[in-house]
């Protein structure tokens, strides 16, 4: 019974999905009810697996391919993302049925397909698996990025995200045939058990994957281009779905990049890494959806940085409050968007105060993300830095200076939102688009539960939770110290205080952070002129060359022919045939010759016989 | 039953050459009889039993030229049946897209029917005399395909393709006259060939015949040097012709691959694997690449079609290499590439069609006329996506069981060949690019005006692209029945 719950968790959101993705407009009216009711059913079933009432979590599987099944299993990694998925999906689908344009059947068709390859994610059990939702879920985030696809950049962000996380999957697929030749077969907890070099190069096609779905660097410029999608969309995928699901591919395989000695401290620097450069980037932003998709690639850092150092538990609370935390900022800052016409942090001085739900909810989202204490993010990113300590304390102070940025750029917001309006702000509203000025009763309920997680999640990485958590999950990070919580309060209040303090100076000024991090650091530029031009200029080449000398050979060996099919022609006329007439005329020659024997003189024809009865002896005479 | 199968259609076609005739009803019979054959095919798959490795299901043997050890043998197994069914799918999609042609609709549907028999019997074919026949004569169809129904410059690009496969034929049956001339006692029939195969550790014999059979294969794929001939074929040929060409003949090579050269010549073709994977990862990357500088859309459809077949190059040559432990992985990658055929042979048809579609609303493929078509045009646009998608080997569609497997299997065996992984990179950017300028944006160009597709259009596309759909959610059916073949293939290629 609850094997066919867990399946109906990945088939009934694709199967909605998938109609109301081909129905087109005539299903319009009824996308946004199926949709929330589809995504509700899919919260309770994932609740329902993920911490069934009796017995073992579900698992199940049926034959695939190589060898391997489809398998979907919940351990307990999944039981705590799986609900966190589902639920965050709901909230956002029901947050979006205040906005006029997301009320179509593509909308909500193409969520539900996200929404299931992103459960399967969560579930897969084998390479295959994993591989089938993973780029399932980059070709719904290209469509559903370019979902406004009579806007030319739009689309163009949709294929930048899209190309950019294919070529990290490309990892995925070196990784199969790695796991494929080393033997440990093609399920995920048997990965670490393959031999040789072939663990290697599996370790890294994982690494490379997980780094470029969860934004890191260098890959973490297509989620700047992602922020074109609506924000309803961003509010899922780069919240707790999409972008978290790279961090989580990281934290279920960290036995394996463990098992390497090499691919769990790249992980591990990358992550700490990401948290301090992104976090500058974030800093950096006059955009409030730049800011806070810098600020996800930042937070999903620390996510990374657990699954190398092995606090994978630590690593699963961060992912799961960062989901609740960012899914709430970005359907704010979609609201402000469609009711106000501005994302620009410019025109949103003193947004916060004009819906108060709406602004108290951000409030409690930045301060989260802020990392003051208690609340969620605060309590969740100790115990990853806990973890970080263990490994080397210099990953631990990059890591912690990531979190005095992230109380900065939060700050950052925080103190612009929530300010007394100056007057005048109105001519910065619609500069993107005309608001509506009201945001919708729907939309805001949704806010308060993403809110209250913001708000209390921390629990789960707080005592006596976070043992609990620790045995579920797995992994053996340590607790973080009251010491080391104490820090990072301290880190975070005096970063913010000092934002505070720097913003209400720096208000009004501009340029003061230089262009590589406003740009986040010219990385698309870069990908364009290190990847991209040469790739079309080899390609043009490659075209060239294909019908100049590739084509032109054809054509040659063809005309060739023909030439030499000419010069026998002509030697068949000059040569052949000319010997077959000189054969003719010296036949008529020798006629000729032989009718002037014919004189009629007797003497002479018998002088003729008498020489051809002489040469006739001689003849026989020679032969014998 | 097979003999039915494959002369069915040539004897409508027979009856379908009477002037008297109307054309109402040779098109209606043109969808009646390929429709028949959808239903023979799957009756035929229905009886199937897998055969014992070497050996043929079905079977079937009439004494034809007993002189030269040659026979009528007709026979499938897991290599073959998945392409006959693909064979006659591709058809009925073909005839029920032409439902509405109006250009000598009686001798196009003849012609078709008697394309689909050459095409089935090819497949079917058991022995390598009649191989050959059908090979040529599919040759011959559709050549007067192209000149009478194309468009453009027909008939050059015709007379090029007729030419250059024509001469790839001539060294497939140089190849087979060596096979026959080596076996002991001389035979044609391939099944004695594959169970005792001839010129067994004589290097430079066996390498002379194999390189004249996969000279003669590699234009018919078309590998990369060979492919030349294949864009200009397809951006003049109609497109029921190029669906044909694309989707079914092409084919023709890579099965002579796992069909004729490797259980024939195992020896010949562990010591070519290399070579065989080099022109492999060379034509994916080379097909990928042009592809992605085409303007034309029928021609970048094309240049695909060369990388798509790259990957099947590849893996059948990453097959002859023989490393310890990799047997498992040489299996995948047999069964992916004869996956890759079929998915191949749908997606491509799929799109060649929709290029069809296009060419007949504006009379253009440059892909900068069109912008925004989404919006004149939102049926064919979702068509067109699907199809690009599976091109690009999204999972959920067919090409990715097929390239996953390849790669799996291949990486496995020669790591090298990761390289042609970038493949799927360049293919989905190209595809997005197309998806990008020719159907979102404003709406300008030829797209303003353009019709939606009809029921015709939706109904043969949609055929494919379900089928396409239905492979890559539930492979299970095709794979059993790929996967016991594909392993025969392994373990006769490593004797």
């Amino acid at each position: 019974m609850l094997d066919l719950v867990l399946v109906s968790l990945v088939v009934l959101p694709a199967v909605v999905g998938s109609v109301l993705a081909l129905a087109g407009p005539a299903a319009d009216r009824t996308a946004g009810p199926a949709g929330v009711a589809t995504t509700a059913l899919v919260a309770l079933a994932a609740v329902l697996v993920a911490f069934p009432a009796r017995g073992a979590r579900p698992a199940v599987g049926t034959p695939f391919m190589a060898g391997s099944d489809l398998a979907l299993a919940v351990d307990g990694l999944a039981a705590p993302v799986l609900p966190t998925v589902a639920v965050v999906a709901l909230l956002v689908l029901l947050a979006a049925t205040g906005s006029p344009d997301l009320r179509t059947a593509r909308f909500h068709g193409l969520m539900l397909l996200f929404v299931a390859a992103a459960l399967m994610t969560v579930l897969a059990a084998t390479i295959p698996t994993l591989l089938v939702s993973w780029e399932v879920m980059g070709a719904t985030s290209f469509a559903l990025i370019g979902y406004h696809w009579r806007d030319p950049v739009a689309m163009a962000s949709g294929t930048t995200a899209f190309l950019t996380t294919r070529t990290a999957d490309v990892g995925l697929y070196v990784a199969a045939g790695a796991a494929l030749a080393g033997g440990a077969g093609l399920g995920l907890s048997s990965l670490p058990d393959a031999t040789g070099g072939w663990r290697d190069v599996l370790a890294a096609g994982l690494l490379v994957a997980g780094l470029g779905k969860a934004a890191q660097l260098p890959f973490s410029f297509w989620l700047s281009r992602a922020m074109h999608g609506p924000s309803p969309v961003s509010a899922l995928l780069h919240s707790a779905a999409m972008v978290a699901m790279g961090g989580y591919l990281l934290l279920r395989v960290s036995p394996t990049l463990a098992a390497t000695g090499w691919a769990d401290d790249a992980a591990a620097w990358t992550g700490a890494v990401t948290t301090v450069v992104l976090g500058l980037v974030a800093l950096a932003q006059g955009d409030l959806k730049q800011l806070l998709a810098a600020s996800t690639a930042a937070q999903l850092g620390y996510v990374v940085l657990a699954a190398g150092v092995g606090a994978t538990a630590a690593g699963t609370t961060h992912l799961v409050a960062h989901a609740a935390v960012k899914a709430g900022l970005f359907l704010a800052a979609g609201l402000w968007l469609e009711a106000l016409g501005t994302k620009r942090l410019s025109g949103l001085r003193g947004a916060a105060r004009i819906w108060p739900v709406v602004g108290a909810c951000a409030t409690a989202g930045l301060v989260s993300l802020a990392g003051i204490p208690p609340f969620a993010l605060w309590a969740t990113k100790d115990a990853v830095l806990a973890g970080a300590w263990e490994h080397s304390p210099a990953l631990y102070v990059t890591a912690l200076a990531g979190a005095g940025l992230a109380a900065g750029y939060a700050g950052k917001a925080l103190f612009v939102l929530t300010r007394r309006a100056p007057d005048g702000v109105e001519s910065g509203w619609d500069e993107e688009r005309p608001g509506s000025r009201r945001v919708p009763g729907w939309s805001q309920g949704a806010l308060v539960p993403l809110a209250a997680g913001a708000v209390g999640l921390g629990v789960l990485a707080l005592p006596p939770l976070a043992g609990r958590v620790r045995h579920l999950v797995g992994g053996a990070a340590p607790e973080p110290g009251a010491v080391e919580l104490l820090v990072s309060a301290l880190v975070a209040g005096t970063a913010i205080v000092a934002t505070l303090a720097v913003s209400r100076r720096a208000e009004g000024a501009r340029g003061v952070w230089p262009t590589a991090l406003t740009d986040w650091l010219f990385l698309e530029r870069l990908a364009h002129r290190l990847v991209v031009s040469p790739v079309c200029r080899l390609a043009d080449l490659v075209a060239r060359a294909d019908d100049a000398v590739l084509d032109r050979a054809v054509g040659t060996c063809a005309h060739l022919t023909v030439r030499l099919a000419r010069a026998s022609a002509r030697a068949d006329d000059t040569v052949v045939d000319a010997g077959v007439r000189a054969v003719g005329s010296g036949a008529r020659r020798l006629g000729r010759l032989a009718q002037r024997s014919q004189t009629g003189q007797l003497h002479q024809y018998y002088l003729q016989s008498l020489i051809v009865l002489g040469a006739a002896v001689v003849v026989l005479v020679l032969v014998r | 039953m097979l003999s039915l199968l494959v002369f069915l259609p040539l004897a409508a076609a027979a009856v379908l050459l009477l002037p008297s005739i109307g054309e109402r009803l040779a098109r209606g019979a043109f969808v009646a009889v390929t429709g028949i054959e959808v239903v023979l095919a799957s009756l035929a798959w229905g009886r199937y039993d897998a055969p014992a490795s070497g050996e043929l299901a079905l079977e079937q043997r009439v004494r034809w030229i007993p002189g030269v050890g040659s026979s009528y043998h007709v026979g499938v197994d897991g290599l073959s049946l998945p392409l006959v069914v693909l064979t006659t799918v591709v058809f009925l999609a073909c005839a029920v897209f032409a439902v509405r042609e109006s250009h000598r609709p009686r001798l196009q549907a003849a012609l078709f029917l008697f394309l689909e028999c050459v095409c089935l019997g090819l497949f079917v074919s058991a022995d390598l005399i009649l191989f050959f026949v059908f090979f040529d004569l599919s040759i011959v169809a559709m050549y007067f395909s192209i000149v009478g129904w194309g468009h453009g410059d027909a008939a050059r690009s015709a007379l090029k393709f007729f030419l250059y496969t024509f001469l790839g034929s001539l060294a497939l049956l140089l190849g087979f006259v060596g096979l026959y001339v080596a076996s002991d006692p001389h035979t044609f029939d391939m099944v004695e060939l594959a169970a005792h195969p001839p010129l067994q550790g004589q290097g430079l014999a066996g390498g002379l015949v194999l390189s004249a059979l996969l000279l003669g294969l590699a234009v018919k794929t078309p590998t990369f040097p060979f492919h030349t001939w294949l864009p200009p074929a397809h951006s003049d040929a109609p497109a029921i012709g190029s669906a044909v060409l694309a989707g079914v003949m092409l084919k023709m090579g890579t099965y002579g691959f796992v069909r004729i050269a490797m259980p024939m010549l195992p020896d010949a073709w562990r010591a070519w694997a290399p070579v065989v994977i080099v022109i492999g990862i060379v034509s994916v990357l080379w097909g990928a690449l042009v592809a992605f500088a085409q303007t034309d859309l029928k021609r970048m459809i094309a240049y695909t079609s060369v990388n798509h077949m790259g990957y099947v190059v590849l893996a059948v040559g990453a097959a002859g290499v023989l490393a310890d432990g990799a047997d498992e992985a040489r299996r995948v990658a047999v069964t992916g590439a004869v996956t890759q055929m079929v998915s191949h042979g749908l997606l491509t048809a799929a799109l060649f069609l929709l290029a069809g579609s296009m060419f007949e609303r504006t009379g253009d493929y440059a892909l900068d006329a069109y912008g925004g078509l989404a919006s004149s045009a939102p049926r064919y646009a979702t068509l067109f996506t699907v199809a690009a998608f599976g091109s690009l080997g999204l999972p959920a569609l067919s090409g990715f069981i097929a390239e996953f497997q390849i790669f799996a299997g291949s990486i496995a065996t020669v790591p090298l060949t990761a390289v042609a992984v970038l493949g799927i990179l360049i293919t989905a950017a190209l595809f997005l690019r197309t998806l990008q300028r020719v159907f979102t944006g404003p709406t300008t160009g030829l797209s303003e005006g353009f019709a939606d597709v009809a029921p015709r259009e939706w109904a043969s596309v949609g055929l494919l692209l379900a089928l396409s759909v239905f492979i890559g959610v539930l492979p299970r059916p095709l794979l059993d029945l790929i996967e016991p073949a594909a392993a025969a293939v392994a373990h006769l290629v490593g004797r």
